[in-house]
């Protein structure tokens, strides 16, 4: 291709002068716009003091969070001031009341040694000194005087504090060494006692032994079969709070639903009085055109805060303040797709003589039912994400529980938990309202095509 | 309807009662599609009251009661709370104590607290929206089918847009309030993931119903894929994508109130005080700033997409 002289150049320039003599507003605009925005987020960055609270932020909790959503510990620490040495666990530890872990080996010597991760990781004591070995370096620690001393040189996963020596081992866990004790963190990757917690008669069996006493096994609890005694033990686990969990999610999912369908069912009738084209009186259709937007716009927290402090706490209060504000926002798409649609149906059944509401049955509802249907699906489907968040504020349901577990830091894996089966349950939900709205989708294109090949 | 006819001959005597029977079926379906949505709205009625603190039928005489608090005793209160002028019926309690929220900004100009509240939930909403958009727009050029060669990374982009939008806000937030603290910007965090999600599912949708000529024509003369996208699409789907960033902004307005009630700042954390302690006056003031607010933002979004796209964006927003 041959280059354009200056003349071809011009001579297109003059015959598209609306592309290339553009007025000023219409070429600066984006620039105008980038510019509002970058000054926008400078202004934002003081407005939250950004720079000072990213100072302030423990991102090193970040990892320790997430890893503690997969794992859990457990914190065995031996008194070394006792006349004999043995491994104390906190109340409540997930090994139970009788833990002896093969972790945990007394040697012939007297000495006890404590595998953190197998033989690499270790840490082997007695009364008067400590060895830690990790990552191929052995470090021996003195506990003869008032504080411990690293005897040799200290390596960096290594911290010696004043009558402390800690000895970080990744996420393997760590190890805690003053003069009268050790203390031990040892991480495991899983979720501790998810089927039956410590105090079940099923507790530490392997899966084979406990399918063979639900099966064949004698009563281990006198009046109950073994199988209602395991299944009651699993639905009231305390750690792990099955049956709570799963009641709550269930609550949110009925929190999603009622207040949908009843948003729809309230929203149906009205629609019509709101519809311009249908609607006897055009005040009327004002009024309850701005009836359904001042329930949209009292927003579903302030309804939810309201119907908590009338109902008390629950799913009821989560149900009516979904509710309310449905009828807002379904009332006005339903207005809104009675207005868009065609009328000769309408007039056709007109000219038969039938009355004002078998117009409307035979006349309209064919048209946009299935709108409708989907619309509200879409909704139902949305408000089954919100009626999580809107738990929260005390409006039942799995938010609050979610959000008392983070509260305290702690208990992350049950936070995790939770989330797994919101998402599971949002998933489910999104796909069963999409295969229906699919399935109204292609009734609505098939009624269309026939329109259309009809003429 | 009864279908009333003379019946000529066989044939049609058959096509009539196919006819019949087709639609007695229909309608069985119906009947029962109906009855069993029935059964199950009064049994999760049932279960909601069950499960709920306080009962339906119990509670509802009092609701009378509970709206008395919200009427206050001087009317004019509202406005004072709303200001943050000084009430005659104050008297060193939390519910009349309206000039102690005053944010002095220069000598005895100040911004009325609730104002200030307001402003950080807006601002809350408008920066986590940028946040959204920042991130799904590169984000939908690489789900979108037309525009991305790789099926592998248009899958995993695609999937985690998913989990991003699937992902409980409030547990984000809880997560990053531990992190850098309880405030604004846990919330910032959790509505601006969410929003990654949100918008960037949108976009590539609508990435995927462009016109390909342009594309063509670009690849015709040997672009590479940032000209294509930059020149072919962006040009094409950007009306769209602020059209749908705008509608964003009018929902998380909205969470951002919400993520307040739970500690994310803002008028939301007031507002629940407010209801939870019965202060009426401050009720009122609060729900009235969100009120108008939240319509001021729709009318504003609304005006600015029926400029930007025309009707169209009401039909797709519905």
């Amino acid at each position: 291709m041959a280059a354009m002289t200056a003349d071809e150049i011009s001579a297109i320039e003059n015959r598209h002068p609306q592309i290339f003599q553009r007025p000023a507003y219409k070429r600066f605009w984006p620039l105008l716009l980038v510019a509002g925005t970058v000054l926008y987020l400078g202004y934002a960055l003081w407005f939250f003091s950004l720079p000072q609270v990213l100072r302030e932020s423990h991102w090193e909790r970040l990892p320790l969070f997430l890893s503690q959503w997969i794992s859990y510990d457990l914190q065995p620490e031996f008194r070394l001031d006792q006349p004999e040495i043995t491994p104390k666990y906190p109340r409540f530890s997930a090994l139970g009341e009788n833990p002896d872990p093969d972790w945990v080996i007394k040697n012939p010597d007297g000495t006890h040694t404590v595998q953190i991760d197998g033989d690499a990781k270790s840490v082997t004591f007695d009364k008067t000194k400590a060895t830690i070995t990790a990552n191929g370096v052995t470090v021996p620690i003195a506990l003869t005087g008032s504080k411990p001393v690293v005897t040799g040189p200290v390596p960096d996963w290594v911290t010696v504090h004043d009558d402390e020596i800690v000895a970080k081992l990744g996420f393997a866990g760590e190890v805690r060494v003053t003069v009268d004790r050790v203390k031990i963190r040892k991480r495991f990757l899983g979720w501790a006692n998810f089927v039956f917690d410590t105090r079940s008669p099923f507790f530490g069996k392997p899966y084979g032994e406990v399918i063979s006493l639900i099966v064949s096994g004698p009563e281990l609890k006198p009046g109950t079969s073994n199988l209602a005694l395991a299944a009651d033990n699993f639905w009231n686990n305390a750690q792990w709070q099955h049956g709570d969990v799963w009641t709550k999610l269930l609550q949110t999912i009925v929190m999603a639903f009622l207040g949908t369908l009843l948003g729809g069912i309230v929203a149906f009738p009205l629609a019509f009085f709101a519809a311009r084209n249908i609607t006897p009186s055009g005040v009327l259709s004002q009024v309850l055109k701005r009836f359904f937007d001042f329930m949209r716009s009292v927003d579903m927290l302030i309804w939810a805060l309201f119907f908590t402090r009338a109902f008390g706490p629950g799913p009821l209060a989560g149900s009516a303040a979904i509710f309310f504000t449905e009828i807002g926002t379904l009332g006005k798409t339903y207005s809104e797709a009675l207005e868009n649609i065609d009328d000769k149906p309408r007039e056709g059944v007109l000219s038969t003589g039938a009355n004002e509401i078998l117009v409307q049955r035979y006349g309209v509802l064919p048209e946009v039912v299935p709108v409708f249907i989907s619309q509200t699906l879409y909704q139902w489907e949305s408000n089954t994400r919100g009626a999580t968040i809107i738990g929260a504020v005390g409006a039942g349901g799995i938010g609050l529980k979610l959000w008392e577990a983070m509260r305290t830091n702690s208990n992350w894996a049950n936070v995790f938990y939770m989330v797994l089966l919101t998402l599971l349950v949002v998933f489910i939900f999104d796909n069963i309202s999409n295969v229906l709205r699919r399935r109204l989708s292609r009734t609505l294109h098939d009624y269309n095509r026939l329109q259309a090949e009809r003429g | 309807m009864t279908l009333s006819t003379t019946i000529h001959s066989d044939a049609t005597r058959q096509q009539a009662d196919a006819w019949r029977r087709q639609t007695s079926l229909r309608r069985f379906y119906t009947a029962l599609g109906v009855g069993l949505l029935l059964v199950a709205m009064f049994a999760t009625m049932w279960f909601a009251d069950e499960a709920n603190a306080g009962h339906f039928f119990d509670r509802l005489p009092h609701i009378l009661d509970f709206l008395s608090w919200l009427v206050p005793k001087d009317w004019n209160d509202v406005w004072r709370a709303l200001f943050d002028i000084a009430s005659p019926g104050d008297k060193g309690t939390q519910e009349f104590n309206f000039p102690l929220g005053r944010v002095y900004i220069w000598g005895g100009f100040y911004i009325p607290e609730y104002f200030e509240l307001m402003l950080t939930t807006v601002n809350v909403a408008l920066v986590s929206t940028f946040i959204g958009f920042v991130f799904a727009v590169p984000f939908s050029f690489i789900a979108a089918r037309n525009l991305t060669p790789s099926p592998i990374l248009r899958l995993v982009v695609k999937r985690f847009m998913e989990l991003l939008r699937a992902f409980p806000e409030i547990v984000i937030a809880g997560l990053f309030a531990a992190i850098v603290s309880i405030g604004p910007v846990a919330a910032i965090i959790a509505i601006g993931l969410h929003s990654i999600g949100a918008l960037g599912k949108l976009f590539y949708e609508i990435n995927e119903n462009i016109d390909m000529r342009p594309e063509e024509g670009l690849r015709a003369v040997g672009a590479n894929w940032f000209e294509r996208v930059r020149f072919a699409d962006l040009p094409q789907v950007l009306p769209n994508f602020m059209s749908y960033t705008l509608l964003r902004i009018e929902i998380n307005v909205r969470i951002s109130t919400i993520m307040g009630a739970v500690g994310g700042g803002g008028i939301g954390e007031e507002l629940k005080l407010a209801i939870s302690r019965g202060f009426g006056a401050k009720t009122l003031a609060l729900v009235l700033l969100l009120f108008v607010t939240i319509i001021l933002v729709d009318q504003f979004s609304a005006w600015l997409r029926r400029k930007l796209v025309g009707e169209q964006a009401f039909l797709m927003s519905a």
